[in-house]
């Protein structure tokens, strides 16, 4: 599996907001995305996720694994999104969120194995039925990580998913995220500001200019 | 989806446009199917002529605009000196019972208190009063509509409060008054002069409805206003009630005029907010500090709770009566206790509560779906306006052209007319509700669900919809409660086949025995009540583990 972006032009109206040369990440690659505000990393990242309004224009292709994903609705791209916050849905328990995502062919206690063995891998055995609310900052990130990856999606998209957390927390939530790309062959692309981020990476570094 | 704006302005430009035609036309001699063929002035001639006119019209625009102010500034007065201090929370929170009840069953308890043999004549006799007898005094029903203009300010002060209270949420008030304190003004002067003009442009449009409703009501006014004559809504619906069918002409004439009072005083109103705006500009100007305000304090605050306390007496009046057994004036409470009358009309009560329930339930349901589909599709935004439209025009002006379009199409005093005449009130209310609730729902969501695998549907469903569970039902009780209070849409469209607890309740309320309407407005009262305590209950007992979907 591997995401590639052809040549990418977006503007709105007739003002360019983002130009992006060819670029291609291999599976387990992480490639980060560094740049000031209003340099159009979100914009990057809605065309890439299929949410991009449709007042913006956009001219250039998303492969994964080979397959047009260009016009594909967000929903059957099946590319994992991890925002600054972790998003967990408030009315679901943390398994309710974990099953959200898995595909429904698996059912009823083997559905339900699958979720546990996630948490137990993640060291949250037995977190299932908790409240989101109630868990700590750090189990919170692991569980929206865990929650992306059960929809087995086929690249990740990281938009700033660590600046909210703690400097204590920070390095190993990133490195557990890090390691789990690695491990499932998701080409990776990480948007953020905090060049320590990058660093962590190890990978690519793409500056993407203003205008 | 995207249809959904649309299908909602067709279904209320059908009604306003066919309602307002069918009322001009008539108005100007045309109504072919009573012999009025061609076009003429005689039914202005007619309504001129006819005995206390002016009067009637001097008696509508004065207790209209008098309930407008009074409510508004009462309000305003309130806002101002309460403005940072805990005590806005909690008014918020004793008003809503009152923002549920219908207007017709507060204004039956407020006439339980203030008539001659109500309570607070029971209570002050005959130690103070010398009456060992109910005075014959015009109360309710006062030639200056007093009652009327009181009853009015009653149910419209929590509404504004409540639009008050929305916007101040959106501006930076106490920020505003803290810089104000460092340039040495004082808070409540400060508070016209800074807050007032950031959140008037959003009470603009409840204060006009505010007016056109107080200029037009007919429920209230037949319960509470004087009779002889009475305002002009009533004295056009008594017409438009006439065996004489001739009368429809003239009455469709002063429903013209009763639109043109409304449109000439939004008019003034605006008028007078550039007038008032203009004085504030130069009161600014000066750099007065403003005074403390003592008279303020001390009376916004009382007036209100004085509001507060006559509603719920009212309301316990109904109560009390439908259930006492003798009560003989001046006794503060009656002999005994007794269930005969609600037993004894049980069953005649059952018939309309259930048509109030029926017809409640499903304008509701379809407002709500119109309203998710609206917000849903994003698009329409200018057309929020239009739905504004039934709450500015008088319902006279619309609803009679619109009973005359809806026998010809075979549907009046059907259960379809009668909601869809509902949903041009009750929607407004939902989406009104609802929008504010929807658009600061986090759109990370969403996309968060979908980045998973999940389709349009399904994100609608199990993600907004379950995340929005409290609004969305507080939207349903606000609509609930609107078609409950409904009066003149009911009786126009139901044509008398049928009626609900509201209709019931104004017609007993025209001299009935007190018992039997108690119970009436009572029940009328509740059911509201109920709707808004199930749309608290709910989602507190669902999300009871859930701490992020606490409010």
């Amino acid at each position: 599996m591997s995401l590639r972006i052809d040549d990418l032009v977006i503007t709105l109206g007739d003002r360019p907001l983002l130009a992006l040369p060819a670029l291609a990440v291999a599976p387990g690659e992480v490639v980060t995305v560094m740049g000031p505000s209003g340099a159009g990393k979100s914009t990057l990242l809605a065309f890439l996720s299929g949410t991009l309004d449709a007042a913006f224009r956009a001219r250039g292709r998303v492969w994964l694994a080979g397959e047009d994903v260009t016009n594909l609705p967000p929903h059957r791209r099946r590319i994992g999104l991890l925002f600054q916050d972790d998003l967990l849905f408030p009315h679901l328990s943390v398994a309710e969120n974990l099953a959200f995502g898995l595909a429904p062919g698996l059912r009823g206690a083997a559905r339900r194995a699958r979720v546990a063995q996630a948490l137990a891998e993640a060291e949250l055995a037995g977190f299932g039925p908790r409240d989101p609310a109630t868990l700590s900052g750090g189990q919170r990130a692991r569980v929206a990580l865990l929650r992306t990856l059960l929809a087995a999606p086929r690249a990740l998209l990281l938009d700033e998913p660590f600046s909210k957390l703690d400097v204590a927390l920070r390095g190993r939530v990133r490195d557990f995220t890090f390691a789990a790309a690695r491990r499932e062959g998701l080409p990776c692309l990480l948007v953020t500001h905090d060049p320590a981020d990058a660093e962590a990476a190890g990978g690519r570094v793409l500056e993407l200019g203003r205008g | 989806m995207r249809a959904a704006p649309w299908l909602t302005a067709t279904l209320f430009l059908g009604p306003l446009a066919a309602g307002l035609a069918g009322t001009l036309l008539p108005a100007f001699g045309y109504l072919p199917a009573l012999g009025g063929d061609s076009l003429s002035l005689d039914p202005w001639r007619a309504l001129l002529a006819a005995p206390g006119l002016a009067r009637s019209v001097m008696l509508t625009l004065g207790s209209g605009l008098a309930a407008t102010l009074v409510a508004l500034l009462l309000v305003l007065g309130f806002c101002a000196v309460t403005q940072g201090s805990a005590w806005a929370r909690r008014a918020q929170a004793a008003l809503a019972p009152v923002l549920a009840t219908p207007h017709a069953a507060l204004a039956i308890g407020f006439a339980f208190l203030v008539a001659p043999s109500g309570w607070l004549a029971r209570l002050a006799s005959p130690w103070a009063t010398g009456w060992d007898r109910p005075p014959d005094l015009p109360i309710p029903g006062d030639p200056w509509g007093l009652a009327l203009v009181l009853g009015l300010v009653l149910k419209e002060v929590p509404y504004l409060l409540l639009m008050a209270f929305a916007a101040l949420g959106q501006v930076p008030a106490s920020a505003s008054l803290r810089a104000a304190a460092a340039l040495g003004h004082r808070p409540v002067p400060a508070w016209f002069k800074l807050v007032l003009p950031q959140i008037y442009p959003q009470l603009r449009l409840p204060i006009c409805a505010v007016l056109a409703f107080s200029l037009s009501v007919v429920d209230v006014a037949l319960i509470l206003g004087p009779g002889t004559p009475p305002t002009l809504a009533v004295l056009v619906l008594r017409w438009f009630g006439d065996r004489d069918l001739a009368l429809w002409f003239p009455a469709a004439a002063g429903a013209v005029l009763l639109l043109g009072l409304v449109l000439g005083a939004i008019l003034a109103w605006r008028l007078g907010e550039r007038a008032v705006a203009a004085l504030g500009r130069r009161w600014i100007a000066t750099g007065h500090r403003g005074g403390q305000a003592l008279l303020l304090r001390a009376l916004a605050p009382a007036a209100l709770g004085l509001l507060l306390a006559a509603s719920l007496a009212g309301l316990a009046a109904l109560i009390a009566w439908s259930l006492a057994g003798p009560w003989r004036f001046p006794e503060a409470l009656p002999a005994g206790w007794t269930l005969r009358v609600w037993r004894a009309q049980s069953a005649e009560i059952a018939g309309p509560a259930r048509a109030t329930l029926l017809v409640a339930v499903l304008s509701t349901l379809a407002a709500l779906g119109l309203v998710l589909a609206w917000l849903e599709s994003g698009a329409g935004r200018r057309l929020r306006a239009l739905v504004w439209l039934p709450l500015l025009l008088p319902q006279l002006a619309f609803l009679f052209g619109w009973q005359v379009a809806l026998v010809r199409l075979g549907l009046d005093g059907t259960l379809a007319a009668v909601v869809w005449t509902h949903l041009l009130f009750v929607l407004p209310y939902v989406l009104l509700s609802l929008a504010d609730p929807w658009a600061a729902l986090d759109p990370r969501y969403a996309r968060s669900a979908a980045a998973l695998g999940a389709g349009p549907w399904r994100v609608f469903w199990a993600v907004k919809l379950r995340l929005l569970l409290r609004p969305l039902l507080v939207a349903a009780a606000v609509g609930f409660a609107v078609s409950v209070g409904l009066y003149l849409p009911t009786l126009f469209a139901g044509a008398g086949r049928i009626t609900t607890l509201t209709t019931e309740a104004v017609t007993l309320a025209a001299g009935a025995d007190r018992r039997v309407l108690g119970a009436y407005a009572a029940l009328q009262a509740a059911l509201p009540l109920l709707a808004y305590a199930l749309a608290a209950a709910l989602p507190a007992w669902l999300h009871r583990h859930r701490q992020g979907m606490r409010p």
